[in-house]
């Protein structure tokens, strides 16, 4: 496992400078995407999920500013490119699928014209050959009678179509790597299953790379093969879904699987964490969830915990585990 | 005996959504329905937690505001405790307002921001007349500590206040009056997981203290399987199926109940194997004929076009689909 990952995001820090002070929003986050593999980022609002995203595809809203920390992608920094550099590289080797598919498609154009466009922008081809693959793209994300639909407007299409359009234009130029923020919270349950589904499809047969920025562990459970869980802009613990699902190590992830109502459980109560996060201008010292941990020790309210190397590609930030490690190392 | 608190019967709403008069007579356009919710009945006992379930379209939220009166059904009637809601005010319905109360799904929209926390909370008490002087600011700091909050919030607005407690807020105003009947529409939809947690304990809590009964209307069916006694699925309008909510989940009788259920993702990595969901809601203006989810069925039949299939007794409650009335059942 000594291949170069995907991407590579190393310590990435996001500030907001504001007049009480600049904000942290995303705190020393580090984490890599192999070739071909889904992560999942999941966290609640304010988490810093959707920043992570906007980051790495160089789309930060101002005042929002990367401060540390580096972007890799296939080796290559990304987080220092210029604009038109970076423009290049949206789109053509970074797509993107957000929540709501009508900020992504223009209203005033058909479908066929935005996905030609993306297509002859990112590979050169004539117009002809462009609309022969927009078509099979259509096809491919399951838009029936995609040869004439591909004429009509975004409008013309219902919630879950949008969606469908939007994967295939994030897809038209083939990129390397997905990242999808929230791309079916605006869909009902049924839509999206589908949306998932077609998806991950796709991606795995363009061997393209996912990251599925979303708060929602089923969808993550169904369609990741790691999780990374944030919590007021840190890391919490990154691993395997299963090994996060069904063993969570960090307090707040465990909280977290315990306060999703499944459709199994018999409890009549669920886990529930108190309190509830932190705003930015108020993360305490040491570990961000001591105030809200059940199993907090004085460490935790001075120290802030790194992340630690567990068993199976697991990491897990909690000093309840580094001392585990020491007397496991001394021991 | 069965104590029944609420009863609707047949209870249909129309929308008119025709184009103004003058794009009518111009482009010949004929006057257009929407039928919300259409031929509707069931009953809900007292102390249970009956749930309405559906996705967007399903008229479920157009039903909890025929509950509360505000709509008016355009058929059908609604009996609380046995006595039928007349929608004209009068001294007997106010004595029935008091005793049904509703909690709305965005605690950012359903609270005067204008308002201090305590004159939200007494205004219900005031209005009923169930106290004066200092017993109201005594019987607001009571509500406030039942449901998790200070009594010195009373005092605060309700910008200062997270999502969560905001909600909080919201059941403290429905319980003001004290009431014995509540309409939950999608309370904890704007919620994250873990401040969902929270409220859903604190309704349960809420329910056990003070012996109430709560229609419970949402999308999310986890939510659902944790909370209520009994469901009633809403497709377009209708209710396909209505039955006890292990029974609903162990053992769903008409396949659009099905097909949710397969919707739904599996935290639990079980790696079931799962019917693909195919097709969406249709325009609710112009429903399919006969059994409107026929153009999704993966049994649909020659009758199904044609007539709307009854309901028919099941295990713990009704179906309506001609499935269940054909001699052979598939498996």
């Amino acid at each position: 496992m000594n291949a170069t990952p995907l991407l590579s995001v190393r310590d990435l820090v996001v500030e907001f400078p504001t007049r009480r002070g600049t904000l942290r929003a995303i705190d020393k986050v580090s984490f890599d995407i192999a070739e071909g593999e889904v992560l999942g980022m999941v966290g609640e609002s304010g988490a810093g999920k959707s920043l992570i995203g906007a980051a790495i595809i160089g789309l930060l809203e101002p005042p929002g500013r990367i401060a540390g920390g580096e972007i890799r992608l296939r080796g290559e920094r990304i987080d220092t490119l210029a604009a038109e550099p970076m423009r290049r590289i949206r789109g053509k080797r970074i797509g993107m699928v957000f929540q709501d598919p009508l900020t992504s498609l223009n209203p005033l154009y058909t479908v066929a014209e935005q996905l030609i466009e993306t297509i002859r922008t990112h590979i050169s081809c004539s117009e002809r050959e462009a609309r022969e693959r927009a078509v099979a793209l259509l096809d491919r994300v399951g838009i029936p009678a995609a040869a004439r639909r591909i004429n009509d407007y975004p409008h013309h299409f219902s919630g879950g179509m949008r969606q469908r359009v939007v994967i295939a234009l994030a897809l038209a130029a083939e990129p390397d790597l997905v990242i999808a923020d929230e791309p079916t919270t605006a869909l009902d349950v049924s839509v999206q299953a589908q949306i998932i589904d077609v998806l991950k499809e796709i991606c795995a047969e363009r061997g393209a790379s996912v990251m599925l920025i979303t708060h929602d562990m089923g969808v993550i459970a169904e369609t990741a093969d790691r999780v990374a869980v944030l919590y007021a802009g840190r890391l919490a613990e990154i691993g395997p879904v299963r090994d996060v699902i069904q063993n969570a190590e960090h307090p707040y992830t465990r909280g977290l699987m315990g306060s999703i109502p499944t459709l199994t459980q018999t409890e009549t109560r669920l886990v529930q964490i108190p309190g509830s996060m932190p705003r930015l201008d108020a993360i305490p010292p040491g570990c961000a969830f001591n105030p809200r941990c059940p199993q907090v020790m004085d460490r935790c309210r001075s120290d802030r915990p790194g992340l630690v190397q567990r068993g199976g590609r697991r990491e897990v930030s909690c000093w309840l585990y580094e001392a585990a490690e020491k007397e496991a190392r001394h021991g | 005996m069965v104590d029944t608190v609420l009863q609707v019967e047949r209870l249909t709403r129309t929308f008119d959504v025709s184009k103004p008069w003058l794009n009518r007579v111009l482009e010949r356009d004929e006057k257009q329905f929407l039928t919300a919710v259409d031929n509707v009945s069931f009953g809900i006992e007292r102390g249970e937690t009956f749930a309405l379930v559906g996705e967007s379209g399903s008229g479920k939220s157009t039903i909890a505001k025929l509950i509360v009166g505000l709509l008016k059904p355009t058929h059908g009637t609604i009996a609380f405790d046995g006595q039928p809601m007349s929608f004209e005010s009068g001294a007997a319905m106010r004595n029935l307002r008091r005793r049904f109360q509703m909690i709305f799904q965005d605690p950012f929209a359903s609270l005067n921001p204008r308002w201090r926390v305590g004159e939200i909370i007494a205004e219900p008490i005031r209005t009923f007349g169930l106290a004066s002087g200092a017993d109201v600011s005594r019987e607001v700091a009571r509500l406030l500590e039942v449901v998790g909050l200070s009594a010195t919030d009373a005092g605060k607005f309700p910008h200062e206040f997270s999502g969560g407690q905001r909600q909080r807020i919201a059941i403290a105003r429905a319980l003001s009056s004290k009431p014995e009947f509540i309409v939950c529409d999608e309370p904890t939809s704007a919620l994250d997981v873990s401040v969902q947690a929270q409220i859903l304990n604190l309704m349960r809590d809420l329910q056990d203290e003070f012996g109430l009964t709560y229609l419970l209307i949402s999308h999310d069916l986890s939510v659902v399987r944790h909370m209520a006694n009994r469901i009633g699925v809403l497709y377009l309008g209708r209710i396909v199926e209505v039955a006890d909510a292990k029974r609903l989940f162990t053992d769903p009788q008409h396949p659009y109940t099905r097909m949710l259920l397969d919707a739904v993702p599996d935290l639990a990595l079980s790696g079931r194997r799962r019917t693909p969901v195919t097709g969406e809601i249709p325009n609710p203006i112009n429903p399919p004929t006969g059994c409107t989810f026929h153009p999704r069925c993966p049994h649909v039949m020659d009758i199904c076009k044609r007539e709307a299939p009854p309901q028919t007794a099941t295990a713990t409650g009704a179906a309506a689909c001609h499935l269940l009335t054909e001699p052979a059942l598939p498996e």
